[in-house]
């Protein structure tokens, strides 16, 4: 692939992959800003739409394959997310967390679907956009549900709590409701995309790189490098999973957070 | 040693410092999925949940319904299999009594009837005991008067003619008896 842009020169060494390896070129010499990342996002965007609304278009009582393999992600984010973490008002919030899931799913996937295989995610743009918006959702809902006032003095002065115990408490609290909660949430994201794609690298371009070799020796280990590259990618699968879930249960939870009455 | 640096400046980026570009295209790609799936998904899923959960719960009341029906019809049959096993118990106790009487009455008539036959039996038998005695005591008549005319005949010579007389009256008289 031109975009990873590597060309191994007899007598070079391995230059293991770094974090240049995720600047990709633009496209199109003209429009810089429309890089693969880019692309990306977009194609995620069609292919999640598309699926949902051919999926959902009859949204017969017996569903089809397509409905019910699309019902099955809807269900999954709308009950065993939304419902059994926030509670009794979950509705409003089933077609952002199930955005959110479906978003951040298919971008962690296409860092290992044939041909596209890079995680938009990786790119720290965007885990950053959806915690700035999973911070003003669950900011704007607490606030609207309480009043500016009794939400910030919740959040800094926790009820139940002795006197004393807020010079401690509430820079803490203050702190994890404003910065280390949207930071966790997209750096979590971001670095588990970003190191998982740098491993598969390191284990494909070491592989590619050995079997170059000239040496006979190197050239029959080049296989194991491999292998071990396609185990990685299933682990990646795993992982790509398991992030989305995370980024959307830590969404749900901090709307539940804040609406509720003491925490 | 990398042969094509691919950054126009060459520098390493922090891989955290975001880019502009990329910061605008995610919020963008994010809100339009948001308001696609907002507007054409989650309505026609949340449809199809509440279309199903009431053709479940509809199919369970008419279920309950069929079941109390059958219910209903079953006491129902009960209640008249009792009644009509209680009118056939009667029936056959009336029967029973009734055949009894019957029974009762017949034995009665029948005894009735050999009574009388037997009455009828009694007064043709004393009417012909009658007839015999009354024949009777005209021949036994007939016979005294013939033997004491005989006797008188034979003007009584002596004894043994006498004995003789008596004797062969007595004999004409088992003849006459045996013819």
């Amino acid at each position: 692939m031109p975009a990873s842009g590597r060309f191994y020169a007899e007598g070079d060494g391995f230059v293991p992959p770094s974090t240049n390896d995720f600047n990709l070129p633009p496209i199109f010499e003209s429009i810089e800003w429309l890089t693969k990342p880019v692309l990306l996002v977009f194609l995620s965007v069609i292919l999640v739409s598309v699926f949902f609304i051919l999926s959902a278009r009859k949204a017969a009582v017996v569903p089809s394959k397509l409905q019910f393999a699309g019902e099955s992600v809807y269900a999954f984010v709308r009950n065993d997310l939304a419902r059994d973490v926030i509670g009794h008002e979950f509705m409003r919030f089933v077609p952002y967390l199930f955005t959110l899931f479906t978003f951040v799913l298919t971008n962690n996937i296409f860092g290992i679907v044939p041909f596209l295989q890079f995680p938009a995610m990786s790119h720290v743009a965007f885990p950053y956009v959806l915690a700035i918006f999973t911070f003003c959702v669950f900011h704007y809902v607490g606030i609207r549900k309480k009043g500016l006032g009794k939400y910030l003095k919740e959040i800094a002065f926790m009820p139940g709590v002795p006197k004393p115990v807020y010079i401690l408490l509430t820079p803490i609290e203050i702190a994890t409701f404003f910065l280390v909660r949207p930071l966790t949430l997209s750096l979590r994201l971001f670095a588990n995309m970003f190191a998982g794609h740098l491993l598969l690298l390191v284990f494909i371009m070491g592989g590619d790189y050995m079997l170059r070799d000239e040496h006979l020796i190197m050239k029959l280990f080049s296989p194991f490098s491999f292998t071990f590259g396609i185990a990685l990618t299933f682990f990646e699968f795993m992982v790509q999973c398991l992030q989305a879930y995370i980024f959307t249960l830590l969404t749900a939870l901090y709307i539940a957070g804040a609406l509720a009455d003491e925490h | 040693m990398r042969s094509i640096n691919l950054l126009a400046g060459g520098e390493e980026l922090n891989p955290l410092v975001p880019h502009t570009a990329e910061l605008i295209v995610g919020a963008i790609a994010f809100t339009l999925l948001f308001l696609v799936l907002r507007k054409a998904v989650v309505p026609k899923f949340e449809k199809a949940f509440t279309e199903r959960t009431q053709a479940i719960e509809g199919g369970i009341e008419r279920a309950e319904k069929a079941q109390l029906e059958a219910q209903r019809a079953l006491v129902q049959y009960n209640e008249q299999l009792s009644s009509a096993q209680g009118e056939a118990a009667k029936l056959r106790d009336d029967a029973r009594i009734q055949g009894a009487a019957i029974l009762e009455e017949l034995r009665a008539k029948a005894q009735e009837e050999a009574n009388r036959i037997t009455a009828a039996a009694h007064a043709s038998i004393e009417a012909e005991r009658q007839q015999a005695v009354t024949s009777l005591r005209n021949e036994v008549g007939a016979l005294a008067v013939e033997l004491a005319s005989k006797i008188v005949g034979e003007a009584l010579e002596d004894q043994a003619r006498q004995s003789r007389i008596v004797d062969r009256f007595i004999e004409d008289l088992e003849k006459s008896q045996k013819n």
